[in-house]
């Protein structure tokens, strides 16, 4: 008989509804896998047990009445399991960012994405593991442990949602909110080899979502197929009035059924991202799944995306000085951990001087920098500005393909500490990831094949604004004709 | 001596917006000199990691009053911009402020000088947010000291209004300061009261040789929690500089503060010292799109402005500049005034001037109360002046009356009868009344008619006490003298 935690998503959607099983017993079965797996892979930072099973017996009862009088519609993802990532607060509930200095922060409120999944009856099951303040490509910069890659447990999972997708691809949670300021949601999925969406910059609401790089930050999710994604995402958009930022396009329903493949689509190949630094079992991965893609019935052209090199350099003068901004709240004053002192400048010194990572305090120098007096015009001035040609790239390519197709990053999952002593390696993890960050556009990634060493191997789809839907709909058609997304690391 | 230096002042002023709500949040804006410690405060303002802002549209409102009324030109497209320092007051690590678009730009006010009005030109006014407040805890016998953090004024709306170097003198000083905080309060978005700290205003000085173009080294003054104190530290600050100018000197670029009770300034930070604020467009708040039909619907809002206002009396009601000036300095004084003429048309508005900025004030004054809270209404006031312009009660009795009316809100009629404080203007009771004092005191009489014609004066004493002083003395004064004239004529 097939575990609980293998169901599908919509097999647990259907086994909740037709009351085959219910949210406790699910509930605690992912909680009992989380339990078996966690000293290995270590996916999250807090487990929130309790919660989830009262979580658990409130959709519960919900069915029972909705069982005997079915004239009221039910939320589809009623009882259903979800792991957060630990950069969205839940109300009640410890929120560390992966930072020691938020280490004894509990949240009074939620985020807004959660508050709305939680409006549709999901169950909370923990707080996933992600690098300090989600600074990182490989969850290995938390304060609180590595997360280890279930395909091979001496890798990385990717960064910084690696706890959210180690938990996907380990059963260890059906779905899970990730969050995505240069790739952290898409490079962690292709890493685990399941399925991650970065929304559109502000058609996720912000609110409660620990803030790194204000206007590069994107809250997600992560889900072993397509499908699942379809289901969760109308959910958790829309626009919200605590978040200025937030945008009113609100999307009812993704619908797969209609027709497999959106009509008449074309996929654009940026010769940029096809450069000599990838590993070739991934560009070959690649090259076979476009051809699958094609087979499907898009239309392939090559386009250009010429200011792609400034990606990297514009990104790391953008996200850190947005970055030092937002860190500086972390104080010590009126909530997390502090280190004490008897005079004030010195709590401030000693509190960020103790409690913050070594990535952090970089990030946060780097910004510092290139914000002060006599050096905000060439860095992040000059920044800014090459930041809207790498947008009006896009646009231009979105006048005449409807889709980008391009590498998650140059290479499958690294080993833990093999680029430790070398940020710079780490952020060239994320060169194929950034720029839809920077352009505030939507990406997909989902699992294409392996490599020689049996890890996975993602590709990554880029749309214009506002277009999931369609990023959504092609990867699901291209889960129903291959399997990848099925294979699993660990059985149970 | 022949004055060898000139003046050069620009006024930064933070005034409050007296929103309900603040700036980025949904907390309500209380007064935070009363209001219990952090009653006030939510994830936004305490700077709690994932919250957001989001702009208050009554602040930006009421900040475009001010822009207006100061006849800025207004940015269609203003951007916020976060100001970053550390400090324990300052719960994000960086204030919401604006610097590269600010809200409005290039306006000016119109003060009045000891020359005649002069033209101030505005450089900006912007929005930004308020800092909480710390308090100091000395340490004592032997426990050591501590700061408390008060966070109900952190996020409220806060408008910065920064003024061209145009003002040459401390009394300048004080009249744009006192101007303007007029016009905030005539707007109703801030009380201007300067010891709550709600409108707060910074000097910067520096002097110069007569006949040089160039702007030399300035110093900045802050903490001054009235204009007597902005006037005495500008005027002091003055004399410094330019003692420094004549001994040769060097005037250091720097913040100084006040100290109230040795009535001087003293540095508080040098220029070094100074920090690099970081600016950068806060990319968590949308440019603020502000659409001309707004604009142009605020400003066919705004209300009968100061200056205008107090054209309008001198012209209107043919006041003294100073009655005017009292009566504009608030727009209830100035509403109280209007309709206490409109109620009592026969009599002279200097008349009404003069009692409300008179006797009404010195009561005012000595309860320690504010124009608000007075009990008498225009149309008792006028009343009480009828009944003094015809002549039912005198001015003395007037005066009584109206402190009675002060203290207890009772009109003036039911006061005067209540009392029998009406004033005696019926002739033939006057007459009789003197007729009687006159055959009580023949020896008085008689010295009157062997030609001491003082002694009248000393009959009309007479008349006025057997009244209580109720007589009309202008009646007792006619009658008196004919009765005395007709005994005269008969001797
Ligand atoms: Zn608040």
């Amino acid at each position: 008989m097939t575990q609980i935690t293998e169901l599908t998503f919509q097999e647990i959607i259907n086994s909740l509804q037709s009351g085959e099983i219910s949210s406790h017993q699910l509930t605690k079965a992912y909680l009992k896998r989380i339990e078996k797996l966690e000293e290995d892979i270590h996916a999250f930072i807090t487990i929130t047990e309790e919660q989830a099973l009262t979580q658990a017996d409130k959709a519960d009862k919900r069915f029972a009445v909705w069982r005997k009088d079915k004239t009221q519609p039910i939320s589809p993802l009623l009882g259903v399991p979800l792991a957060v990532k630990d950069v969205l607060t839940v109300h009640n509930i410890r929120c560390t960012a992966g930072s020691k200095i938020l280490g004894n922060f509990v949240s009074p409120y939620n985020a807004t994405v959660v508050d709305q999944l939680l409006d549709a009856g999901m169950v909370i099951l923990g707080k996933t593991n992600t690098d300090e303040f989600a600074m990182g490509s490989s969850t290995e910069n938390s304060a609180y442990g590595v997360t280890h890659n279930p395909w091979d447990l001496s890798r990385v999972p990717g960064g910084s949602s690696g706890g959210s997708a180690a938990a996907v691809v380990a059963n260890m949670a059906p779905i899970a909110l990730g969050t995505d300021t240069g790739g952290s949601i898409r490079q962690p999925a292709s890493f685990c080899g399941v399925t991650g969406l970065k929304p559109t910059y502000g058609r996720v609401s912000r609110f409660g979502l620990i803030a790194y790089g204000s206007s590069l930050d994107s809250a997600g999710a992560i889900a072993r197929a397509a499908a699942d994604i379809a289901l969760l995402f109308p959910m958790m958009s829309g626009f919200d009035p605590k978040d200025s930022t937030s945008v009113n396009i609100p999307i009812e329903r993704i619908n797969l059924q209609d027709n497999i493949m959106p009509a008449q689509l074309r996929l654009g190949i940026p010769k940029e991202y096809f450069t000599s630094g990838i590993q070739p079992e991934v560009e070959i991965a690649i090259r076979k799944a476009i051809n699958v893609l094609e087979s499907l019935g898009i239309e392939i052209k090559e386009v250009n995306l010429p200011h792609t090199k400034y990606a990297l350099p514009v990104y790391y003068l953008i996200a850190p000085a947005e970055a030092s901004a937002n860190l500086a709240r972390y104080d010590g004053i009126r909530y997390g951990s502090r280190v004490d002192s008897t005079e004030m400048w010195d709590i401030f010194r000693k509190t960020r001087g103790t409690l913050f990572g070594a990535e952090v305090k970089r990030r946060i120098m780097l910004g510092t920098y290139a914000l002060s007096a006599g050096y905000y015009d060439e860095y992040y001035g000059k920044a800014q500005k090459v930041r809207t040609l790498i947008k009006e790239d896009f646009d231009n390519v979105f006048k005449t393909v409807d889709l980008i197709a391009a590498p998650v990053s140059p290479t499958t999952a690294f080993k833990i500490g093999a680029h430790r002593d070398d940020p710079l390696a780490m952020y060239l993890e994320d060169i194929f990831t950034l720029p839809a960050n920077l352009a505030g556009i939507p990406g997909i990634t989902f699992p294409v094949g392996f490599d020689s060493h049996c890890l996975p191997i993602g590709i990554q789809l880029m749309g214009a604004p506002f277009q999931e839907e369609k990023l959504i709909r092609t990867a699901h058609a291209y889960q129903m004709v291959t399997d990848w997304h099925t294979r699993k690391p660990i059985p149970n | 001596m022949k004055p060898n230096f000139e003046t050069i002042i620009g006024l930064e002023v933070h005034a409050e917006l007296e929103t309900r709500s603040k700036m980025f949040c949904g907390c309500p804006v209380v007064d935070s000199t009363e209001a219990k410690p952090n009653i006030a405060v939510c994830p936004v303002c305490a700077g709690m990691p994932g919250s957001l802002p989001v702009v208050n549209q009554q602040a930006v409102e009421y900040a475009l009053k001010v822009a207006l009324a100061l006849e800025c030109q207004i940015n269609n497209t203003s951007i916020f911009a976060r100001k970053n320092y550390f400090y324990p007051d300052l719960p994000k690590g960086y204030q919401i402020s604006q610097y590269e678009s600010p809200l409005a730009h290039h306006g000016h006010l119109k003060i009045r000088t000891q020359s005649g009005e002069k033209n101030i030109r505005i450089r900006r006014v912007h929005m930004e947010e308020d800092t909480g407040k710390l308090t100091h805890i000395p340490p004592n016998n032997g426990k050591p000291g501590y700061s408390l953090i008060d966070l109900n004024r952190a996020g409220v709306p806060l408008l910065e209004i920064v003024s061209e170097p145009d003002i040459r003198s401390a009394e300048e000083a004080r009249s744009y300061a006192v101007t303007l905080r007029t016009l905030l309060r005539y707007l109703g978005v801030n009380s201007g009261d300067m010891q709550k700290g709600v409108i707060r205003i910074e000097p910067n000085v520096s002097i110069r040789p007569i006949g040089s173009s160039e702007f030399y080294t300035r110093t900045e003054i802050k903490n001054l929690n009235s204009f007597r104190a902005l006037e005495r530290a500008v005027a002091y600050e003055i004399q410094r500089q330019q003692n420094l100018f004549r001994q040769g000197k060097t005037i250091v670029q720097q913040t100084m503060g006040w100290d109230e009770s040795h009535q001087k300034t003293f540095p508080q930070r040098t220029k070094e010292e100074e920090e690099d604020y970081r600016y950068f467009p806060e990319p968590d708040i949308p440019p603020l799109v502000i659409e001309d039909e707004w604009i142009e619907r605020i400003r066919a809002a705004l209300p009968e402005l100061p200056a205008a206002k107090y054209k309008r009396f001198i012209k209107t009601y043919r006041l003294s500049s100073d009655d005017a000036d009292l009566l504009i300095s608030a727009q209830s004084i100035s509403n109280y005034f209007e309709s206490t003429v409109s109620t009592c048309p026969d009599i002279p508005p200097r008349t009404v001037a003069n009692w409300i900025t008179g006797e009404l004030f010195g009561l005012i004054n000595q309860r320690n109360i504010t124009f608000e809270d007075i009990k008498i209404l225009p149309r008792e006031l006028s009343a009480l002046l009828s009944l003094l312009h015809h002549g039912e009660i005198n001015t003395n009795t007037a005066k009584a009356v109206l402190t009675e009316m002060f203290e207890t809100g009772n009109d003036p009629k039911t006061i005067v009868s209540k009392s029998g404080l009406n004033q005696i203007s019926n002739i033939a009771q006057i007459a009789k009344i003197i007729h009687d004092v006159i055959a009580a005191n023949p020896k008085e009489l008689e010295t009157y008619l062997n030609g001491k014609e003082t002694v009248s004066q000393w009959f009309f004493g007479q008349v006025m006490r057997g009244t209580g002083g109720k007589a009309n003395p202008k009646i007792v004064k006619a009658e008196l003298n004919r009765q005395l004239l007709e005994l005269k004529r008969k001797q």
